[in-house]
């Protein structure tokens, strides 16, 4: 009965967070479309993007996952990363929705959004980043209509969508690799506004590679919660797998990222004593070499916790870098320290609320994760729970 | 000097901050022609916003006046992704606020930092200088050349308009710095500045890349077609390469299996 007891208090707790958030965002959605966006952000003509345009690019970042996954178990045939790669396109999907609505609330004229379907500019970094959210979008819909085809036993149209699966799965790669990197290519035209350490040609490059590391770590981050959450095994060799990709997408970044400040002669501003050069480093070491140090542990990077960690460190380390790029790195040029609004903060902590709220819900009521998977591993989950009791029994001794 | 003689004949304006003795006729004079509210008692103290145009900037005994340069090749025209800016064939960037989702990449990437935005509003436009397109539609000249006493803004085709700085730098040995800002920045714009000192001392931007912006993006944009192609059938061949590997794989299985089975 007290185990029970605890349980209820920890989930009310969350619940009440869960509904504390969600007022206060709906309260500040509906002031940002009453008042506009002056009254509710801190934005400027200096500073016209800020938080919501830098949590985009963590967003559709961290969603990666999406089209490497699908990749690895589809497209080069690694069966071994099947049982992922639904939970990978079920993130990258909630992930380009709620990227969607948060660009529509930032847009000043959301009534407009669509404009670039009929109004077209190909010259625009911006115009080719809408057309691929939005074909990676229908993609993503795509690849995972077999989950809710499955549900509701609709066998005609789930042979129809297997039958388009490969290139549809093709398809959604380039999507993503174009519009990934393009994230990247829409500060190329800036040249003497980005702080110089996160300049440069090759942003584009620096930005698809990161986002690599940043959507396999996110499934690594999402495998272990899930399996605390619901209670279910963890497939180590899967795990391991993907932090290898981790492991050498950051190191691929650094090497390239280094050779670019040395090739351009930066070097000094590596050493220079301005907020720019610790945020920089500050970057560095929390997604790159932290990171490193765990996955190059041959201890570390085969257990469960210290994936975990790995994981949360090359994430952070990611967000750091997108907030670098679209925020520390206008300061100087702005001649503004702009700080996000609370109603900024609290939209954006809305949304990823609802994102959570989702995957959740569908998991629960769809077959995200496969049926083996989860009974398998029964050692681990047994240990969970033992573990689980352990704590449980201690707190009821207090 | 240009690469189309089009540009050339195109209109602009030429400010000459050695001429400009800051009576603040040309910020009057937009505001009157595009019926914008005031918003300082002193125009002196004024900035660039969503209600002002054009300002003049005093530095000691010299001043400058800040507006949108009109670039030949416009980072804003460039970067909309709805087309809402247009380079006219008169020389103006004009702006089509029905077009504009507000995005603001415009703001963003502009090199010389002019558009202003209506941040109060809910439905907000993006504001700068558009060089009086309509007067210019009517063969008449900006209001603030118009304005101006003293010649020190001047509009006209961009040629003659070279030819008098040069002319003025030419004729006054050193009361000129000898560039005319506006010629190279940003590749190029329809306004051009000459003044007495260097310009960085007026508040015009040092760092402005001498390329035409839009080739920043084009290089990488340019890519594009590449990166599909090749992808596209390097992420073919792939599938049908691992796909043919896997059933090897199992095919050799099978047999080693029925070998196993028949020597038992």
């Amino acid at each position: 009965m007290k185990i029970k007891r605890v349980n209820k208090i920890k989930f009310t707790f969350w619940k009440a967070v869960s509904i504390l958030i969600a007022v206060i965002g709906i309260y500040s959605l509906i002031m940002r479309f009453t008042k506009g966006l002056g009254a509710t952000t801190h934005l400027n003509d200096h500073v016209p993007w800020g938080l919501w345009i830098g949590f985009d690019f963590i967003g559709v970042g961290l969603a990666a996952a999406g089209f490497t996954i699908a990749a690895t178990a589809h497209i080069f045939n690694n069966h071994k990363y099947e049982s992922i790669a639904r939970p990978a396109i079920l993130t990258a999907f909630i992930g380009y929705m709620m990227v969607v609505a948060l660009l529509v609330i930032d847009l000043g004229k959301p009534e407009n959004f669509w404009h670039p379907l009929v109004m077209w500019n190909v010259h625009s970094v911006m115009f080719e980043i809408t057309w691929c959210v939005i074909c990676y979008s229908t993609v993503l819909t795509i690849e995972f209509a077999p989950v809710l085809l499955e549900k509701f036993k609709l066998v005609k149209i789930q042979k129809l969508v297997k039958k388009i699966t490969i290139p549809v799965i093709i398809c959604g790669v380039l999507f993503s690799t174009l519009h990934q990197s393009s994230f990247g290519s829409l500060y190329l035209i800036v040249p003497a506004k980005v702080y110089p350490l996160w300049y440069s040609s090759y942003l584009p490059l620096h930005f698809f590679i990161s986002c690599i590391a940043a959507g396999l770590s996110m499934i690594i981050f999402e495998s272990y919660l899930c399996a605390r959450a619901f209670n279910r095994g963890l497939n180590i060799s899967i795990l391991s797998g993907l932090a290898k990709g981790v492991l050498t997408a950051i190191l691929t970044g650094a090497v390239l990222k280094f050779a670019d400040i040395a090739s351009e002669g930066k070097i000094p501003l590596l050493f220079s004593q301005v907020p720019e050069t610790y945020a920089f480093w500050f970057e560095i070491i929390v997604g790159t070499v932290v990171p490193v140090i765990i996955l190059t542990n041959h201890k570390w990077k085969v257990n469960r916790t210290g994936l975990y960690f790995a994981s949360i460190f090359a994430i952070s380390g990611f967000i750091l870098n997108r907030m670098n790029v679209c925020v520390t790195s206008l300061v100087q040029s702005s001649g503004q320290h702009y700080r996000p609004s609370f109603e900024e903060i609290s939209i954006t902590l809305f949304l990823v609320l609802a994102a959570m709220i989702a995957f959740k819900l569908t998991v629960e009521n769809f077959q995200v994760f496969e049926k083996e998977e989860r009974y398998s591993n029964l050692v681990s989950s047994k240990h969970e729970i033992l573990s689980k009791n352990l704590v449980f029994n201690k707190q009821n001794e207090c | 000097m240009y690469k189309n003689e089009l540009i050339g004949s195109q209109t602009g304006l030429l400010f000459d901050a050695a001429e400009c003795i800051g009576c603040g006729n040309c910020y009057n004079a937009c505001k009157e022609e595009n019926h914008l509210p005031r918003t300082n008692k002193d125009f002196l103290k004024d900035h660039l916003s969503n209600n002002t145009y054009t300002v003049v900037e005093e530095y000691g005994d010299k001043y400058a006046r800040k507006m949108c340069m009109h670039c030949v090749e416009p980072t804003c025209v460039s970067v909309c992704p709805v087309g809402a800016f247009e380079k006219t064939e008169l020389g103006p960037v004009i702006y089509d606020a029905e077009k504009c989702i507000g995005c603001r990449y415009c703001m963003q990437a502009c090199p010389h930092n002019i558009p202003r935005y209506e941040w109060s509003s809910t439905s907000p436009r993006v504001r700068k200088c558009i060089l009086c397109y309509k007067r210019l539609k009517e063969g008449r000249i900006t209001a603030c050349a118009e304005a101006c006493p003293v010649e020190a803004t001047l509009c006209g085709k961009l040629t003659d308009l070279i030819a008098e700085a040069k002319r003025r730098i030419k004729e006054n040995p050193g009361k000129y710095y000898p560039v005319i800002y506006g010629l190279e920045e940003a590749g190029g714009s329809n306004v051009l500045i000459i003044s007495p000192v260097p310009f960085e001392q007026l508040g015009y931007s040092s760092k402005v890349p001498k390329e035409r912006m839009p080739d920043f993006t084009s290089r990488a944009m340019e890519k594009i077609p590449t990166v599909v192609s090749v992808g596209g059938i390097f992420l073919t061949g792939m599938y049908w390469l691992t796909k043919r590997k896997n059933q090897i794989a199992m095919e050799r299985k099978a047999l080693s299996e029925n070998e196993n089975k028949e020597s038992k």
